[in-house]
């Protein structure tokens, strides 16, 4: 079945100040594709999913092609500690995107959090907790793109392990296309269906399998990768 | 009506609303430009008193002109936003020490309750129910914009323009505070209910209207005692909420 095209690039360029954070970056995302955006520190991966939402000024083209305009975003180390300083319960937090109860709590069990004590702060809760509390926020409204910036940073290999098959599950079970930032190769191996190279420009576009060899790796990061051959073994 | 009415309906208004305008200052850490925005008031009381017209409209006039200088300054110099406060605020300070009387130095320092009239509580009644009735509408979603700025653009929440009503509606209680404590204590009204609140509320809601309750309550004893004994009522209202403060304490949670 030929999937149709979801978000069209075309020769986006961003700029901060005189640096050149993104030059010239032209790629598809197609409907049900798991998107990934790999690529080193400072390579405009965060950049790049401000300016498709719209967050930052831009040139070049970027269309996207949804039945509904809402797009579920989970911005980079989102901080426990920044709602600690807030006095705002989960529940309130969830208010500000649905404000019906009932829907409140199919979202917390569909992240395994009903047994969650609503009036808690989010700040509170254990860092995978707070993940999946961030995720669940994500998907009110049932977007139809997530796009997610290193959703697992700062949580240990196990909670990191949960945090993807739970949107694994999503993906599955919902009609998404997923855009996921991450460092992690395993990651990408195997739960993407395709993966852009990025350091300011394209390094690679394609099927992680075939395209992620350790040259590439090698040129995208500029060193060499020797996790690629464990992934094989 | 009876001027203790009238100077406790005004206060009733001041209080709440600023205390529920100074919780949301709280979150965003910028309960401390009510303070600077106070002492820009004190040129604008000056020339009230001096040429005798409503002190209201004196203080909102200089805080309006001096955020615009500031804003001003910012654009051509790209100094620090803190460093121009500070300059243009002494300046401020500077200047009404020169032109105010003495014999009335003391109301535009910290407020005559006395001196409320009619307008003043019709003033207060009116501006004041409109800025709770804005902050509320908007609250949720500047707290939004305060745990994520992109989290809220993309929820569709027009981050700077909420941000000039916010800004807007601070200059507004700021100014009304003038009349009941003074241009030296408005930062009080703003950062002591909410600081309080802070200690008894676990959700935002509890917090915010729980701000508002003990900026009225603040208010309201600060207005009785000053029936009973006759120090300035200004500094009573503060020192009440300073005291409401030190019970939250006992209530503060881990």
């Amino acid at each position: 079945m030929p999937q149709s095209s979801i978000l069209k690039v075309k020769n986006l360029n961003v700029q901060f100040n005189d640096e050149k954070v993104i030059e010239d970056l032209s790629f598809e995302v197609k409907e049900r594709e798991i998107f990934t955006i790999l690529g080193p520190n400072g390579a405009g991966k965060t950049t790049l999913f401000k300016a498709l939402l719209n967050l930052i000024p831009y040139k070049g083209n970027i269309i996207w092609d949804l039945k509904s305009p809402k797009v579920g975003y989970l911005p980079e180390r989102l901080s426990r500690a920044k709602f600690k300083e807030t006095p705002i319960s989960v529940r309130e937090f969830f208010k500000f995107k649905e404000s019906s109860d009932e829907k409140i709590f199919e979202i917390l069990k569909s992240v395994g959090l009903e047994k969650l004590n609503l009036d808690k702060n989010p700040g509170d809760l254990s860092s995978g907790q707070f993940q999946r509390i961030l995720i669940g926020w994500s998907l009110i409204g049932n977007p139809q793109v997530l796009l997610f910036d290193e959703p697992t940073a700062g949580i240990d290999i196990g909670g990191e392990e949960t945090i993807y098959s739970l949107l694994y599950k999503f993906w599955r079970e919902r009609n998404l296309t997923i855009l996921l930032i991450t460092h992690d190769l395993n990651i990408v191996y195997k739960y993407s269906t395709n993966v852009l190279c990025l350091n300011k420009k394209a390094v690679c576009s394609g099927i992680p399998r075939e395209i992620l060899t350790p040259e590439i790796l090698e040129r995208l990061y500029g060193t060499e990768i020797k996790f690629y051959k464990h992934i094989h073994t | 009506m009876s001027q203790f009415i009238l100077s406790l309906i005004t206060a009733i208004f001041i209080g709440g609303v600023a205390g529920y305008l100074g919780s949301l200052m709280l979150t965003k850490r910028m309960v401390l430009v009510g303070g600077p925005l106070g002492h820009l008031a004190l040129p604008g009381a000056a020339l009230a008193l001096l040429y005798g017209f409503n002190i209201f409209w004196g203080t909102l006039g200089t805080i309006v002109i001096g955020a615009i200088i500031i804003w001003l300054l910012e654009i051509r110099t790209k100094l620090p936003m803190e460093a121009l406060t500070g300059l243009v605020f002494t300046a401020g300070v500077a200047f009404s020490f020169l032109i105010l009387p003495v014999a009335q130095a003391e109301e535009a320092l910290i407020g005559d309750i006395s001196k409320i009239g009619l307008t003043d509580t019709i003033l207060a009644i009116i501006l004041g129910t409109i800025v709770f009735l804005i902050i509320k509408k908007i609250y949720s979603k500047m707290i939004l914009s305060g745990i994520s700025e992109d989290l809220a653009k993309t929820e569709g929440v027009n981050v700077k323009k909420y941000n000039l009503i916010y800004l807007a509606s601070i200059a507004l209680i700021v100014a009304l505070e003038v009349k009941i404590v003074g241009g030296l204590l408005t930062v009080a009204m703003l950062v002591i209910p909410a600081s309080a609140s802070r200690n008894f509320g676990r959700t935002l809601s509890q917090y915010s209207f729980g701000a508002l309750a003990i900026g009225i309550i603040s208010a309201v004893l600060g207005i009785f005692i000053f029936k009973f004994i006759s120090f300035p009522a200004g500094p009573l209202i503060i020192l009440t909420g300073t005291s409401i403060f030190l019970v939250s304490l006992f209530f503060k949670k881990k």
